[in-house]
């Protein structure tokens, strides 16, 4: 890997990530926390997290946070991930893999509308 | 757990929670000497040597969500059925060192599996902390220092689009050019 010429590539990704913020919407801000205690972890949540990250890659959606959490007791229900988006209230849901994060990042970060049937109430 | 690199992202993520400001995960493969070697080494708040030692111990943890800690000992037994063994060394205040060492051609040792994954997983994860990530093999090596990332990143977010895209793509490229000096198949006959 040549260190200079990758870092040149991420200055220009920087100018043009601040372009593109310029335009956005404020539509409330998404975000997005996958659980990364063991018991997560062992369920998959770096699976969980990895598909988020590509559906933000291959849909090319800016602004959305991504943070992680520690177990928050609900080993049983892991991966876990929880949605909030601007004002609205937080949205736990339990069991999602891969393919249950592709339609949670679809349908609701994008969508506006949450996953009925996996979302957990603790 | 499946893989090691899931295991070093569980316990990357003991030094997170102990608020490390710098985590610093060493790889190692030494085909002639047939070791695997692990090192996780953090800043952060580190245990005093009776809580240290309690760490190896499944009935232990620091957490108040649930009763059983199960991290370090998983990884510590999976070291010890491959001729290996877990070294926990931490100092309150100072931070933590984990060493867990592995017979690298010992049939039950895991595969690494997908260390791009995990290191892109903490950088998302934990953006706050200067990571720096070493993959050697046989004399090989790959680093990831965060810091010149942040620097040119500035305030724009790691996860947008194309900042994701970059980075996957430098660890991959990065991973996948150290392959250990014996990585061919037997061959019989």
């Amino acid at each position: 890997m040549t260190t200079v010429k990758s870092l040149e590539d991420l200055k220009k990704l920087r100018e043009a990530a601040l372009e593109k913020r310029a335009v956005k919407t404020a539509s409330g801000q998404a975000q997005v926390t996958v659980a990364m205690g063991t018991c997560g972890i062992a369920a998959g949540a770096r699976e969980t997290m990895k598909a988020i990250l590509d559906t933000i890659e291959t849909e090319n959606l800016s602004g959305i946070v991504v943070s992680q959490t520690g177990c928050i007791g609900l080993c049983e229900k892991e991966p876990i991930v929880q949605v909030v988006i601007g004002e609205q209230p937080k949205v736990i849901y339990g069991k999602v893999n891969p393919e249950v994060a592709r339609r949670i990042m679809k349908e609701h970060v994008t969508g506006g509308k949450p996953v009925e049937e996996y979302i957990v109430t603790a | 757990m499946r893989e090691l690199a899931l295991h070093i992202l569980d316990i990357a993520e003991n030094s997170v929670a102990a608020q490390a400001s710098q985590i610093r995960i060493t790889v190692e493969e030494n085909t002639h000497a047939d070791r695997l070697k692990i090192e996780i080494i953090d800043n952060g708040c580190g245990m005093d040597p009776e809580t240290a030692q309690k760490a190896v111990d499944p009935f232990f943890t620091s957490r108040a969500t649930r009763k059983v800690g199960l991290g370090i000992p998983l990884l510590k037994e999976a070291a010890e059925a491959c001729s290996g063994g877990l070294v926990l060394e931490s100092a309150s205040g100072k931070g933590t060192r984990l060493e867990v060492d592995f017979q690298r051609s010992h049939i039950d040792r895991m595969p690494l599996g997908d260390l791009p994954t995990t290191f892109l997983a903490l950088l998302v994860g934990a953006p706050q902390v200067h990571w720096v990530f070493r993959v050697r093999a046989d004399g090989s090596e790959f680093t990831f220092d965060n810091a010149e990332m942040k620097q040119a990143l500035g305030d724009v977010s790691i996860t947008e689009p194309d900042v994701l895209s970059w980075l996957k793509a430098t660890l991959q490229a990065g991973v996948a050019e150290i392959q250990p000096a014996e990585s061919y198949s037997f061959q019989f006959g």
